[in-house]
Parts: C-alpha cells; sequence; structure tokens
C-alpha cells in the first residue's frame, strides 16, 4: 500500500484557472510592493545598525518589567524587549544610538553592566551604521544577481520565453516574500536574504522540472493544442511537485520545531516560500509561458548530446 | 542506463568509503587529533556562532596617523630651519597638510633640501614664500598599508600573547581588520585589549609654571602641553613636549605591587632605553617625571636618583587592570586607534545549545523524510534513503575535509538539503511509474525513468547551484556557511541520486529478476 497524496494520474484543467491566477498573483505582489513602500519592513540590525544581546535568566523566568525599568533609566533611546525561544531567555534591541561607534560600544558595556550577575549575556551583536549600509547594499546585489544569473541560464538552456516565463515567477517569490515581512515585521536581517536566495533556488528547481516536461511534450505532441501540452505537463509533474514540496517542508518543519530560536524565522520564511514557489512555478511560470507562442520544433537546435534526446 | 560498469561501482564504493573515513573524527569524542596515523582526523571546523566566540570588524583611523605624521614633519621642519638659520612664519598643520612661509625668498632652495628629506612620498607646492607639503597618493597608501600590517602584528600579540588561540586576523578593505576569536568568555576583555593604543612616553614635568595659571591664560608656554590625569580625578599637569623615553624601548612589563601593596606595573627597558633613562633621571634629580599612557598622565613621581633599566608604574589600578595594562604594553603601542565598526560575540553556553538544536533538528527531519520516502515508494523508497544517509555522511565528511565551517544556518542548510536531495529520486521514480503506466515491462521502465529524469534533474540543480554561489560570493560569516553547506549538499545528492540510488536500483534487480514492480 502506497502513500499517494496525489492520485497517479491527474487531468486537472490547470489552464483554466490561469487567468484567475494571475489576478490573484498581480494583486498580491501590487499589495506586497504598497506594504513595503507604506509600512516597510522590520530591518534588524544588520542593515538598519544598532545593537542586540540576548540575555538568560540564571535563576528562573526573567522579569521583564524590572529589565525595562532598570534599562530605561540607561537613556539608551528606543529600547525592545522580547521573549527568546523560552520564558528565561530575552532578547534586547537597542536603536542605533547618536554618535559615533564609541558611543555604541559604550552601551553595550552600559547594558550589560545594568543586566548585572543575575543575567548570563549569551549573544552581543553590534553593527555600525557603515557597515550596516554595505551589509544591504550586498544583499541586494546577491538577490539581483542570482536572478541575472539564473534567467540567463535558463535562455541559455530553453528559450527565451521560458527564461522571462521563469524570472516573472521568481520576482512574484521574492515580492511576496518581502510583502509578507512587511505585513507581518518580522525582522528582516541577512538570514532573511539568505531564506530568500534559498526560496529563489527552490522556486526556479521546481520551474525547471516543469519546463523540461513543457519541452518534451512540444517535442512529442506536436499536433497538440499549446495549452493542452501545458495542462498535461503539469499533471504528469504534479506528483513530483507535491512530493518534493512535502518532504522540503518535513525536514523545514523539524527546523521550525527544534532548530531553536535563531533558527525558527528563517525556517518559517523558508516554509512559506516552498508554498509560494511551488504555486508560481505552476500558476505564474507556466500561466505566462502560455501568452506566447512556443516553438515546436526545439529538438532540431538543441544540443546533440544531452541525455533527454535519448528518450 | 542499466549497464553499470565495475569502475562505477568502485568508484561509488570509494566516494562513500572516503566520505566514511572523513566523517568518522565527528563521531568519535575528543578532538579528533588523537584518532591514530590511518585516519584524516579533522573535525568539522565549527563557526563562531556554534563554538562560541568573537567577531569583531576593526577600522583603522588612519587621520590619526597621518595627523601625527604631519605634525613630526612640521616639528622636524622647526628644528632644521633653526640649526640652517632659515628664517620662517606660520609653521603649522592645516587639513592634511604642512604649511609654512619662508622670510626671505633666496632661502627657498635650502628649505627645499629640508623638505626632500621626507622622501618621495611627499609632495610640494609653493605658491610665493609660501610651501605646502602633502602625503602623494602613493604616500597615503604606502602609510596605511604599514600601518595596518604593524596594527594586526600587535592586535595577535595583545589578544594572543601565547599563541594558543587561533584567532583569525585579516586584512579587509582598505582600513579594516577583521578579527575572530573562537571560545571567548568575556567579549568585553577583547575590547578592553584593543581599545587603546598604549602609547607609553616619559616626559618632564614642566615645574615653570603651574597647571591653575596654564588654564588661566589659556595656553602652555612653547615647548609644553597641557594633560589631564588618567584617573578622572580632573587633575591636570603641564609636562615638556620633549619625549624622553617612549614605550618602544620597554623590554618587558608585569603585573605587581608597590612597596604600598597596591597593584603596580614593574617595567624593564631595554639597552637603549636604559641609557636614555639614566641619561634623563641622572640630570634632573628632584624634578617630577610624567609618565604618560595615551595623552594622560598615569602618574608623574618625582626622580629620588638615577635611574636606569627598571621602573614601577603606580595609579589607581586594580588587580585585573595592571594584568591588562602590562599585557598592552608588552605586546606594543598600536601605531593607531582601532574602531569598532561590527560585533558579533556568541557565548559558549549559546553555542552548544545550538549544536544540540541543530543535531535534534536534523535527526528529526533525517527521520521524517525517511519514513515519508518508504511510504510514498516501498523498496525504493527505502533504497533513496540509504542514497540519503550516504549523502549526510557525504556532506560531513566533505565538511571536514575541505575543513569548511560550519555555521547555525549551515546547518539549516544540511536539513533543508536532506528534504530536496530526495528531490532527484523522487524526479526518477515519478518517471519510473509514468513508463509502468505506458505498460512498460520492469526493465524498461526503469532505464527510460533514469534516463528522461537525469537532464531534468541536471537543469535544477545547476540552477539551485547558481543562487548559493552568489551566497557565497556576497554573503558573509554564517551565510557563507549555509552557501558552502547549500553547494556541497547538491553537489552530493547529485551523486547520490544518480550514481548510489541506481547502483542499489541495479543490484536488486540483478538479484531478484521481477516480473513486475509496484511502484
Amino acid at each position: 500500500m502506497r502513500l499517494k497524496l496525489v492520485p497517479s494520474e491527474t487531468s486537472l484543467d490547470f489552464m483554466r484557472l490561469r487567468l484567475p491566477a494571475l489576478g490573484f498573483s498581480g494583486l498580491l505582489v501590487a499589495a506586497s510592493i504598497l506594504m513595503f513602500t507604506l509600512v516597510g519592513l522590520n530591518l534588524g540590525i544588520d542593515f538598519r545598525g544598532g545593537i542586540l544581546i540576548e540575555a538568560r535568566s540564571t535563576d528562573g523566568p526573567a522579569d521583564i518589567g524590572g529589565m525595562r525599568s532598570d534599562l530605561g533609566t540607561l537613556g539608551l533611546g528606543d529600547i525592545s524587549l522580547q521573549e527568546f525561544g523560552s520564558d528565561t531567555d530575552i532578547l534586547v534591541r537597542v536603536q542605533r544610538q547618536d554618535g559615533d561607534e564609541q558611543a555604541q560600544i559604550a552601551a553595550i558595556t552600559a547594558i550589560t553592566d545594568t543586566l548585572g550577575s543575575g543575567y548570563e549575556v549569551r549573544r552581543t551583536e553590534f553593527v555600525g551604521p557603515t557597515v550596516g549600509a554595505e551589509l544591504a547594499q550586498k544583499g541586494i546585489y546577491a538577490v539581483g544577481c542570482a536572478l541575472l544569473a539564473i534567467m540567463v541560464y535558463i535562455w541559455f538552456r530553453f528559450e527565451w520565453q521560458f527564461s522571462l516565463a521563469a524570472i516573472l515567477a521568481l520576482a512574484h517569490d521574492v515580492l511576496s516574500t518581502i510583502g509578507l515581512f512587511a505585513l507581518t515585521s518580522f525582522e528582516f536581517n541577512l538570514a532573511t536574504v539568505a531564506a530568500i536566495l534559498t526560496i529563489a533556488g527552490y522556486s526556479i528547481n521546481d520551474t525547471v522540472v516543469v519546463f523540461d516536461r513543457v519541452r518534451e511534450n512540444l517535442r512529442r505532441y506536436k499536433s497538440y493544442e499549446q495549452r493542452d501540452i501545458l495542462n498535461r505537463s503539469l499533471n504528469e509533474t504534479l506528483s513530483r511537485t507535491v512530493m518534493t514540496s512535502v518532504t522540503t517542508l518535513l525536514a523545514l518543519l523539524a527546523i521550525v520545531l527544534f532548530g531553536g530560536a535563531v533558527l525558527r524565522d528563517f525556517a518559517l520564511a523558508m516554509m512559506w516560500g516552498v508554498l509560494i514557489g511551488t504555486y508560481s512555478s505552476v500558476f505564474v511560470a507556466v500561466g505566462a509561458l502560455a501568452f506566447f507562442d512556443l516553438k515546436r520544433h526545439l529538438d532540431e537546435e538543441d544540443d546533440p548530446g544531452s541525455p533527454a534526446e535519448a528518450g | 542506463m542499466l549497464q553499470f560498469e565495475s569502475w562505477k561501482k568502485i568508484l561509488v564504493l570509494l566516494v562513500t568509503v572516503l566520505g566514511i573515513v572523513y566523517a568518522a573524527p565527528n563521531a568519535m569524542p575528543g578532538d579528533g587529533s588523537e584518532s591514530g596515523n590511518f585516519l584524516p582526523g579533522q573535525k568539522i571546523n565549527l563557526g563562531l556562532d556554534l563554538q562560541g566566540g568573537s567577531h569583531l570588524l576593526l577600522r583603522v583611523d588612519m587621520d590619526v596617523v597621518i595627523q601625527e605624521r604631519l605634525e613630526s614633519m612640521a616639528e622636524t621642519i622647526r628644528l632644521e630651519f633653526r640649526q640652517q638659520k632659515l628664517r620662517f612664519s606660520d609653521l603649522d598643520v592645516v587639513d592634511g597638510t604642512v604649511v609654512v612661509t619662508l622670510r626671505n625668498a633666496s632661502d627657498g632652495d635650502a628649505a627645499r633640501e629640508v623638505f626632500q628629506e621626507f622622501g618621495p612620498v611627499v609632495s610640494i607646492t609653493q605658491d610665493g614664500p609660501g610651501y605646502s607639503i602633502a602625503f602623494n597618493e602613493q604616500g597615503l597608501i604606502d602609510l596605511q598599508s604599514r600601518t595596518i600590517e604593524q596594527s594586526m602584528e600587535i592586535i595577535r600579540r595583545r589578544i594572543d600573547p601565547d599563541g594558543t588561540k587561533e584567532p583569525v586576523i585579516q586584512r579587509q578593505g582598505a582600513d579594516r581588520v577583521l578579527v575572530q576569536l573562537p571560545g571567548v568568555d568575556d567579549p568585553e576583555e577583547i575590547k578592553r585589549l584593543l581599545g587603546r593604543t598604549a602609547k607609553l612616553t616619559f616626559q618632564l614635568v614642566d615645574t615653570s609654571i603651574t597647571a591653575q595659571e596654564v588654564r588661566e591664560r589659556g595656553r602652555a608656554p612653547s615647548g609644553s602641553v597641557l594633560l589631564p590625569a588618567d584617573d578622572d580625578s580632573g587633575e591636570f599637569f603641564v609636562v615638556e613636549k620633549r619625549v624622553m623615553v617612549s614605550g618602544e624601548l620597554l623590554d618587558s612589563a608585569q603585573a605587581s605591587f608597590d612597596q604600598n601593596n597596591r597593584p603596580a606595573v614593574t617595567f624593564a627597558l631595554n639597552a637603549e632605553g636604559a641609557k636614555k633613562f639614566g641619561r634623563v633621571t641622572g640630570a634632573n634629580i628632584g624634578r617630577p617625571f610624567a609618565i604618560i599612557l595615551d595623552g594622560k598622565v598615569v602618574s608623574a613621581p618625582t626622580i629620588q636618583s638615577q635611574i636606569f633599566g627598571n621602573g614601577q608604574i603606580t595609579g589607581n589600578f586594580s588587580v585585573a587592570e595592571t594584568n591588562e595594562l602590562s599585557l598592552i604594553l608588552r605586546a606594543g603601542a598600536l601605531p593607531a586607534p582601532l574602531i569598532v565598526m561590527e560585533e558579533r560575540s556568541i557565548g559558549p553556553g549559546l553555542g552548544a545549545d545550538s549544536v544540540a538544536a541543530g543535531q535534534i533538528a536534523a535527526f528529526v527531519g533525517l527521520a521524517l523524510v525517511m519514513v515519508y520516502m518508504v511510504l510514498s515508494y516501498g523498496l525504493f523508497g527505502l533504497l533513496a534513503d540509504v542514497a540519503l544517509l550516504v549523502n549526510v555522511v557525504l556532506i560531513l565528511g566533505a565538511l571536514s575535509a575541505i575543513q569548511a565551517t560550519l555555521t547555525l544556518p549551515g546547518i539549516a542548510g544540511i536539513v533543508l538539503t536532506m528534504g530536496m536531495a530526495v528531490d532527484a529520486n523522487v524526479l526518477v521514480f515519478e518517471r519510473i511509474r509514468e513508463e509502468l503506466r505506458r505498460g512498460r515491462n520492469v526493465m524498461a521502465a526503469i532505464e527510460g525513468g533514469y534516463k528522461r529524469a537525469i537532464s531534468t534533474i541536471v537543469d535544477a540543480n545547476l540552477t539551485t547551484l547558481f543562487a548559493a554561489l552568489f551566497l557565497y560570493i556576497f554573503g558573509s560569516g554564517p551565510i557563507k556557511g549555509f552557501a558552502v553547506t547549500l553547494s556541497i549538499g547538491i553537489a552530493t545528492s547529485l551523486f547520490t541520486a544518480v550514481m548510489v540510488t541506481r547502483l542499489l536500483v541495479i543490484l536488486w534487480l540483478e538479484r531478484r529478476r521481477p516480473r513486475e514492480l509496484v511502484l
């Protein structure tokens, strides 16, 4: 007896849902951009500069109220306190201090001194304003270059229409993930950029698998309607798409549940990415492909050494 | 596709064995160095976020160094001009330039000769009787390189005096130094050690005038300067600008106690320093002699008798402070102040917790994926699971072999790879199912499944590799670690899916010669 989340053979009409789905995605992206510009991201200290201290109470649950009033007397401006993983662990975030780097270092010392012996300082992070701006720039470069490289590769392996559709799907995933972070005010930091790039990697992986099948079916069923070929390709790969999403989600679930507080947000972002990446491969990437009149004789100019040729 | 040449079988076996051999030390207690001669014996390098430690990005404050150099040039010009009886006015350092005006235009050649002494690192511009001397581009680059090299050496001596802590000290960009020090209990201590330049000088106190009078007048006599006391008492001293003996002439410095049993630092000068010190103290008995650290007067004891090589610095110190001060003095002065641009310090407790949590997450993730595969594909799922285990061993082996740094996001990368690694197998198995549905026999279905899936597998993995590549290029610290494990994971899952699972499937086919296959 096999566990099958998707029946062996499906003949769902994905293309019928294409326009509503594209409309929904368009709205999603527009809303994301709106959220990003109006609400903005809750930037972590990686990009904004500032101080982060993780402290653990050495006897019993931490007294957040007491800490708040003690630290409030230091005059360091905006201080946020947050339970982190358990009720003994507290994350202290302090806004960037006026003045140069020395002022920030002095603030760290003041905080650790104020916390005193009742707390074990487990982690101290400080990012100066210069470095923060550089890290933000590097993050943008990383995402931009990765998208560009993927686009070029797909163009090289497939046709320009595929490349365009894939990049649309990727941009959709990246933008809606950023929108989600703006909506939920989850902290946006370096790990988030890594998560976004990994989401892009996962999503493109998924898209390529579907595209491969589309290319193959375009050759095989030359007399079929293009719409039917796209539908057929999606149905044929559906079982694999679901299977891989589930295994990846299972692995990520393990990180969310047991990987500790530091990785939880990262894994949650990734889980969202697996869902949105799977959705966008089907509806955005293939949906966009349907707008083009795809060539049917790809095999004539394809790389003769490709193993797929043998089939 | 279903012929598997013997050399390929040997390759699979060899790679797997190599993976096990390289991964093995990680399963053993201790640091792996005692695992015998036949094993490579290196464990995975844990990142600072997993083993605890401090990461500091420091900027070397070049402005201070340049200003110091220019002032010393101005001082040289003053002395030389006086000696050669060249009349001048308005000698000053303004905006990174030494300016001076000659009274007699006929002294121009002699003045230029003095300026030439500074070498090709400066450029000289003339405007009538006025001259300006500034570092040229090459001069600045040279000065910067030299300053940063010296700083790195001094940093090493300060944070790792015994050479046992294996810190990473790297130059980054034009004026930055990256310091990574594993296993630090008190990150504040490093910042204290690096927080002062520790320029130690001995200068005579100017007894012709009191500090009070200088403050009233608003300026010190030429050749003297008003300096604050080191102990924040608000006391000031008027000391002569001329440095009699400086910290470079120190031979050693030790934490000790003075005759009143207060913490102090005892120092010894080298031969040159002892000679100078003896000459100054011999000629100035009865005068106070200021000990100055980073522009502040630590103490100003009166010279009782001629002193040669040894002395003691007393002040308002705690024992911990004398320990740190003596360490800093032994290591030498930093050529420029260091400014902390970025700090990430992880306590050893958090690091250990993260490793434990990461391990649990990895085991649970592995178990979930394995069970799901068996439920979905039965025997073939089990074969894929064997390949997945080989995959994990290969990742650990590769990380140990290339001594890549495993970070917390890196662990997430491994767990994520487990989820995605089976994808290649899923692609093949789903293809086999399709072929079976088309009515092919078992052999043909399996052969077709592999044949058709492989280009998809390569395309899919290569594109993910691009994302990982850019993470590596632009990422820093832990993110780089994530990119490394993700890339290694992609490579090993390609290998295990295409080679290991296929070999297992072929072996099964050869033994059983099944007529039918339910997948």
